[in-house]
């Protein structure tokens, strides 16, 4: 019996060093929590086709990435945003070079109310008013006499950034604005308030509806479909992003990076609910 | 006589007590210096983090940091012409640091910098240090604002850190967990010491204190899902999360604290202040009310200081259920941003060393002031209490 535990444990020995001696190269993904589910999908599946490769992926959010990037921690930085000044500063500091920037996905963010809402769409516009506290009141736009309830994610979501740069034009959400740790929160709450209005990830969205969103007064109303998400109909989308330390960018990093640029990685973007990159984006 | 016995020993026991009869048994005066080492340890520690969060903070509490979102640029003129001194603090490093670049590393510093003033806002806030106290403290009329408003938007193309909305979040979330379990818990520590029989105490007393060991986020989630909307059904307000649900929910947390202590306060009035009461004819009702209570008040207001510092601490029941809108309103019915939700939610975002990230420290240290200074004037109040008492006061 103890010779028989002996064995086994030097069996499972042989096989810890086999496996780490069989690892030879390891990469590590840190930063956005928009990406992380991505990124660990497509970890998986590279590890799945390159088992000598080990990917380690984990979140904490974009700027959590960057500081990552800087400290030498991390060999790629996940984005929902793109870089600061301020961060490539500091990454010159730390080695010297600008981090390199890789669009690695679409996401087009939806603006959704609660499923009995009248309202139907909105123009960039409305919406803008709306989360800056001008428009209080759904009947301003064609809605129900009610009040307007703001829901809005956290200032430390890229998500937030990017609605405040690209719908807000850069001005401050309303003080009332409720914010919720995350698109799922913002979703739930948006399905139970009746006079909610919230945005997201135009993936997400079961139990509110989606709002069709206007360029301005006279152009059509658009769906945030994949097709008008990826032909840049729709307004409000972004890119996703990798970063990576230039001297880094060479070997097992480089060929992951061009994978999931290519067709095969661009092909589990969709399962995820982000969008892929147009042809002219994608690595050859 | 006493006295005199007590400094004969202290004179015997020799270097660090080891004469202390400990002289066939080393192993237990090791044991006892390392206690002593480890407890010794847990002050220095809190000491250390004391500094450290202070370190952070310093900048902002005497105004060294600049928010101002413009930003002065040379042209490479100008930066030819500066010296090596001036040149590192233009880019912001230190001189040592400035000597191991190289050029070209100095150069793209240069491109990044003029870059970054090209996005910088150039409207009549842009000049303006958002982190310095007057703009921490006082309301200021905001481009695209119609009145001076207190504003705090940290990530925003101007910086606004006005802190008054956060203050007010955080007291009102604890003063209505107070005001919620403070009676309650009273009531509570009344009836298990004074009034209830000992079968009863004995359930009653460890199912309130059980209550300390529901971890906050349970809580929070409780009061997130179920509380906000059995509570909008009932007052019909407006904002389905807000100061009210949160305060109910950390008056749940905040319970077992005050409960505890003014229980034990109650506790520790000797039984000769009830049975002389009792003797003298009063009800048991009047002998708790008028003659035990009123021993105990300071002890009761420890409680209430500690569940103070408990409530003003707490980060999870509060992110989760406050709707961390950072409005300036005085209402209880409207959402609200506490300081610990503000800092749990934003610091893992911030550039490590910037204005934001000071700010945030400096919020904390406030918190870490406040709570130890409660912290102290309860335990305070409560030796002072015993030691009145036990007569020796």
């Amino acid at each position: 019996m103890k010779s028989a535990l002996k064995k086994l444990s030097l069996a499972a020995l042989m096989l810890a060093v086999i496996s780490t001696s069989q690892a030879a190269s390891t990469i590590t993904a840190k930063g956005s929590d928009t990406l992380v589910i991505l990124a660990q999908k497509w970890a998986e599946a590279y590890m799945k086709k390159n088992s000598d490769v080990q990917i380690q992926v984990t979140g904490g959010g974009s700027g959590t990435g960057f500081a990552a990037l800087q400290n030498k921690t991390t060999d790629l930085a996940n984005a929902s945003r793109k870089i600061k000044s301020k961060e490539i500063e500091a990454c010159i500091k730390a080695f010297g070079k600008r981090p390199t920037e890789y669009k690695v996905a679409l996401d087009g963010l939806s603006v959704y109310v609660a499923g009995d809402n009248p309202v139907k769409e909105l123009t960039v516009d409305q919406i803008a008013q709306i989360f800056t506290g001008k428009i209080r009141n759904w009947k301003e736009v064609g809605g129900n006499d009610s009040p307007i309830t703001v829901y809005s994610r956290e200032n430390s979501s890229g998500t937030y950034e990017f609605f405040k740069e690209s719908v807000l034009k850069g001005a401050d959400f309303a003080a009332s604005a409720q914010t919720m740790p995350g698109t799922a929160a913002v979703l739930q709450a948006v399905a139970k308030d009746k006079t909610g209005i919230g945005y997201g990830g135009a993936a997400y969205g079961e139990g509110a509806k989606h709002l069709l969103v206007k360029r301005d007064d006279s152009s059509p109303a658009i769906e945030p479909t994949e097709e008008n998400v990826v032909k840049g109909e729709y307004p409000i989308w972004r890119y996703l992003y990798i970063y990576v330390n230039p001297a880094l960018d060479k070997g097992e990093i480089a060929k992951y990076l061009t994978w999931i640029r290519s067709a095969e990685g661009q092909s589990l973007v969709k399962e995820i609910g982000y969008f892929p990159l147009p042809e002219n984006l994608r690595a050859k | 006589m006493a006295e005199k016995n007590s400094s004969e020993r202290r004179r015997s026991i020799g270097w660090m007590g080891i004469n202390r009869g400990h002289h066939a048994r080393p192993i237990e005066w090791i044991l006892e210096k390392g206690i002593f080492l480890i407890s010794f340890s847990a002050i220095l520690m809190i000491f250390l983090i004391f500094l450290f969060i202070g370190k952070e903070a310093v900048p902002i509490l005497f105004e060294r940091v600049n928010s101002a979102a413009a930003q002065k640029v040379l042209s490479s003129e100008e930066v030819e012409k500066l010296s090596k001194a001036e040149l590192a603090e233009y880019l912001g490093v230190s001189p040592t640091e400035l000597k191991k670049m190289d050029d070209e590393t100095v150069k793209l510093l240069l491109e990044v910098k003029a870059e970054s003033a090209k996005e910088a806002p150039t409207d009549k806030d842009a000049a303006i240090n958002t982190a310095s106290w007057r703009y921490m403290l006082k309301p200021y009329q905001w481009t695209g604002y119609e009145k001076p408003e207190y504003i705090w938007q940290p990530v925003s193309a101007i910086h606004k850190y006005n802190i008054i909305p956060l203050l007010i979040g955080s007291l009102k979330t604890s003063l209505v967990a107070l005001a919620f379990s403070v009676p309650l818990s009273l009531a509570a520590a009344i009836y298990v010491s004074q009034l209830a029989p000992p079968v009863v105490k004995e359930i009653v007393k460890p199912c309130i204190e059980l209550l300390a060991g529901i971890p906050s986020v349970v809580l929070g989630f409780f009061a997130l899902l179920v509380m906000a909307t059995v509570f909008q059904n009932v007052f019909g307000y407006e904002s389905r999360l807000n100061a009210f649900v949160a305060g109910i929910a950390l008056g749940l947390a905040v319970i077992p604290v005050t409960f505890s202590i003014s229980e034990d306060a109650l506790t520790s009035v000797p039984s000769s202040y009830t049975q002389a009461a009792l003797g003298l004819g009063s009800s048991k009702w009047q002998a708790a009310w008028k003659i035990v209570l009123p021993a105990a008040i300071p002890g009761v207001f420890a409680a209430v200081i500690l569940g103070f510092g408990r409530a003003i601490g707490e980060t999870m029941i509060v992110l989760m259920a406050s709707g961390n809108a950072s409005i300036m309103s005085l209402s209880i019915f409207d959402s609200t941003r506490t300081i610990t939700a503000t800092i749990a939610a934003e610091l893992a975002e911030t550039v490590f060393g910037g204005h934001h990230y000071r700010i945030l420290f400096t919020l904390g240290l406030m918190l870490f002031t406040v709570t130890f200074l409660a912290n102290l004037a309860g335990e305070m109040t409560i030796q002072r209490l015993k030691r009145h008492l036990e007569g020796k006061a």
